[in-house]
């Protein structure tokens, strides 16, 4: 194992020294930085494009020049690292620190939701080979795929930001978008749960009903002017998901998972008010860590008292249960702070926002409002994001679990008597996850890529941002440090995705040598 | 709950009968050619991307070898007409003249698509704009179709000193994502033609598909008609081209597919970036560019282009989907309740 890492390590470097200076070579022959001085007629050009050329060392070839920056790179191994200098005279390494985390905070959790929804939608797409829901996804996910980014991010921000926004000045639904949400939430859950004829039209009718009573009260409460939860709410909703986790994860069958789930969300209601007193306006990232580790631990423990045997699985339903119950109380108290929030000057009363990363002209100080702020900050780029790598889960997601249930051990345990539940969410879905799991990781470095057009679009100063800076500047140094770091992101998210594989599927073995 | 049903045995194994008895007696080819005609999907999809392309050159007109065609659309890119004011909202000169609602207005108009704030025809921009793109994702279709099954056989084929050198190379190209380097290389030709930065962006897209043709080749390859072609006397690049390649050109097919209709988005996404096509040439993506901040005072400007990339993009991928069920001997069709009677019945029969 560690002579096989350590293995690929070394061919790791040579493939980054390999590209780097193909990069290199092809950036620098591509562009002249010098272009926009030679033609200048201000004074002292001439000197200025001397001084530029000493510092660029532009009289030295590219392919030469090219040894001139691998030597500030391999300082790295002495911990001072070199990655030159911008054109406006910042060091590159400062300049990529800083842009790495705003990057990730717009990709991780549209990476994390394009997952969940992808494979969900993929699964049950698949178990419901050929039917309309099939063909409905088949070609959703097609046309996701062919959408242009920076063309639905115009959409978005015109529609789900600008129309938004007015809508939420008075808060009212019109009575065709009930009938029309209705008539959707119908089709769709109609589509997915399926059976007989007579079957499917009660669930039309359920599903679309409770979506217009849904609607309706929310629009006469003016829930959209003034939401939130509150605790009743909350304990509905926990207790449905804790059910419907259960299902999933165990079965209804296992009555130990079920009353540990139930406890955990009972619990979670009980400590609703004492939580508040936690929530307070200058509450900091630490606080919500602590509190998420007291609520693992909260939910371990419950489990430990149910269950006396087979602990596994009603530990692990118990503490989805736990997760889901705390995002429930995140979501609250976002959803308190937001009448104070859209009231702030900074806000005035247009909440969600089409560019940029944060609102600088927000009071400080206040822990909810900035968290409040990120939130709507990602919510359009997120969208976005969502749309154009959902696609791809959908449909590898939905191929590998039609590959799965055609092998013989699925045929094994349904010839055991296990239930069509047990089949497929221990049998075919974990098996499902393997393949998927290594795309996923590969795919993680791609989208840092893709974000250079999300950025672009809605003004988000991440690795994008810097990106075409560099290029728009012809800014080499900038530019290779860009590359440096998302090259060895591809490379080593290729590296960690074949240790993933040999971990999760026993047939594979990585070896040492060749 | 029914989300886990499934269908019953009976008709699982009635399947398998209607499978074998409806391939009976087809070649490979033939069997192929049948399914993709049957995916619906991608018959519609050919049949919108053959007329769109046919529409679309035959607007504005083009030229190859002296050979001309003046296109039907009266205005050029070029023209500059007066902006249409009647029929239109005061504050709104130029809206668009398309009307698909049958009666005294049906048809194009004057300017189907409007026209911007100078009055240029938004019609025939939009038609260059879509000439310009599927040029780009034809020229990147072929050459990195071209290279990726040029590389990906002869490492493929020979193996050893040969293999391990091209791959390394395909390592390199393919660490660096196809958008930077697109990006870096679009930048700076994107100015010398459209064709031009067709050309660069297909030489760096060849990655991927030349490791997957790779993958067929080592294990087409071992196969025994290779030996038995090897044993007849034929060379190398007969067996290459001859013997293995029609083999795998069901993987290289779909992929160059798929590669297509990335390309037609790359292309976009670079020249909206300011990377790719430059004015005062046309593409799809710098269309968009050019006219989104217009989108709440002409929408119309917005639109079109969009749309004309969704249908290229999403035909070419369903007629990919298509070809790949074509050719994937392990995939099934679905069966209808029609078909499933009729077997049962010609069982009874026998």
């Amino acid at each position: 194992m560690f002579a096989y890492i350590s293995r690929r390590i070394g061919v790791m470097f040579v493939i980054l020294f390999g590209s780097s200076f193909l990069i290199y070579n092809a950036a620098a022959y591509a562009g002249d930085p010098t272009e926009g001085l030679r033609g200048s007629t201000a004074p002292q050009a001439h000197q200025k494009l001397i001084a530029l050329i000493r510092e660029l060392h532009l009289n030295v070839p590219p392919p030469a020049r090219y040894f001139i920056w691998l030597k500030g790179i391999l300082k790295g191994f002495t911990g001072h690292i070199d990655l030159g200098l911008t054109r406006d005279q910042n060091p590159v390494s400062t300049a990529i620190s800083n842009a790495i985390p705003i990057t990730i905070r717009l990709i991780l959790l549209s990476f994390l939701l394009a997952i969940l929804f992808g494979l969900g939608l993929g699964i049950v797409s698949a178990l419901r080979q050929y039917s309309r829901f099939d063909y409905a996804m088949t070609f959703i996910a097609f046309l996701m795929y062919s959408l242009p980014i920076f063309w639905v991010a115009v959409l978005l921000k015109a529609y789900l930001a600008i129309s938004f926004n007015n809508f939420l000045l008075n808060g009212k639904i019109a009575p065709l978008w009930i009938l029309s949400a209705s008539a959707v939430s119908g089709f769709f859950w109609a589509a997915i749960i399926s059976g007989t004829r007579k079957r499917v039209f009660a669930i039309f009718g359920v599903a679309g009903g409770a979506t217009a009573v849904i609607l309706t009260l929310l629009s006469v409460t003016k829930w959209f002017t003034h939401p939130g939860l509150g605790p009743i709410t909350m304990l509905i909703l926990g207790l449905a998901f804790a059910v419907g986790i259960t299902y999933l994860s165990t079965g209804i069958s296992n009555k130990a998972a079920l009353r540990s789930s139930i406890t955990v969300i009972i619990i979670g209601f009980l400590l609703y008010f004492p939580v508040q007193y936690f929530l307070k306006k200058d509450a900091n990232l630490l606080t919500i860590l602590v509190m998420l580790l007291i609520t693992i631990a909260i939910a371990v423990g419950v489990a430990y008292l149910f269950a006396k045997i087979d602990r596994r699985p009603v530990i692990r339903t118990s503490v989805f249960t736990s997760l889901f119950a705390g995002i429930l109380f995140i979501i609250d108290k976002l959803m308190k702070t937001w009448v104070p929030y859209i009231n702030t000057d900074a806000i005035h009363q247009r909440p969600i926002p089409t560019i940029s990363q944060s609102n600088d002209l927000l009071p400080e100080g206040n822990f909810w409002f900035s968290s409040l702020d990120t939130v709507l900050h990602l919510l359009l780029p997120t969208i976005a994001l969502i749309l154009i790598t959902m696609a791809g889960y959908i449909r590898y997601s939905r191929g590998t679990m039609l590959e799965v249930m055609n092998q013989d051990y699925i045929r094994t345990a349904r010839a055991k008597g296990l239930s069509e539940r047990t089949v497929i969410m221990r049998h075919a879905f974990r098996n499902t996850l393997i393949p998927i799991t290594t795309i996923l990781v590969v795919d993680f470095a791609a989208i840092m890529s893709g974000a250079i057009i999300t950025e672009s679009v809605f003004g988000w100063h991440g690795m994008g941002t810097q990106f075409n800076l560099a290029v728009h500047n012809q800014d080499l140094n900038l530019l290779m440090g860009v590359f440096l770091f998302t090259s060895s992101l591809v490379i080593m998210a290729n590296l960690v995705a074949d240790l993933l594989y040999s971990a999760l599927d026993p047939r594979i073995r990585v070896v040492g040598k060749k | 709950m029914a989300i886990f049903s499934r269908k019953n045995k009976v008709e699982e194994i009635v399947d398998g009968d209607i499978f074998n008895k409806e391939t009976e007696g087809l070649s490979q080819g033939q069997i192929v050619l049948k399914r993709f005609f049957r995916h619906r999907g991608a018959m519609i999809s050919l049949i919108a991307l053959f007329s769109l392309v046919l529409f679309v050159f035959s607007a504005l007109g083009f030229k190859i070898f002296g050979i001309g065609y003046g296109g039907w659309w009266k205005y050029k890119i070029t023209d500059l007409p007066t902006l249409r004011t009647d029929g239109c909202p005061i504050e709104l000169p130029g809206c668009p003249t398309l009307n698909l609602i049958p009666g005294k207005h049906f048809g194009l108009g004057d300017h189907p698509f409007g026209q911007d704030d100078l009055g240029r025809d938004y019609f025939s921009l939009v038609m260059r704009g879509a000439e310009r793109s599927l040029e780009v994702m034809v020229v990147i279709g072929l050459v990195a179709g071209a290279l990726g099954i040029i590389v990906g056989a002869l490492a493929g084929f020979y193996r050893g000193v040969i293999d391990a050198t091209l791959m390394r190379l395909v390592d390199f190209i393919i660490t660096v994502p196809v958008i930077v380097l697109g990006s870096v290389l679009g930048y700076h030709f994107g100015s010398k033609g459209v064709l031009f930065l067709a050309l660069f962006l297909g030489l760096v897209s060849w990655g991927g598909l030349s490791r997957l043709v790779r993958g067929d080749f080592l294990t087409l390859r071992e196969r025994e008609f290779v030996d038995a072609a090897r044993v007849a006397g034929a060379s190398n690049r007969r067996i290459i081209f001859k013997h293995i390649l029609p083999n795998a050109i069901g993987v290289i097919i779909v992929n160059v597919t798929l590669l297509m209709s990335g390309a037609i988005l790359l292309e976009a996404a670079l020249s909206y970036l300011g990377f790719g096509v430059v004015p005062p040439d046309v593409s799809l993506g710098l269309l968009i560019s050019q006219y989104q901040d217009s989108f709440t005072t002409r929408p119309w400007l917005f639109w079109w282009p969009g749309l004309i990339i969704i249908i290229v993009a999403l035909s070419v991928n369903f007629i990919g989907d298509g070809l790949r069920d074509a050719f994937d001997p392990r995939q099934r069709r679905r069966i209808s309740r029609k078909d499933r009677a009729a077997e049962r019945q010609s069982a009874e029969k026998n």
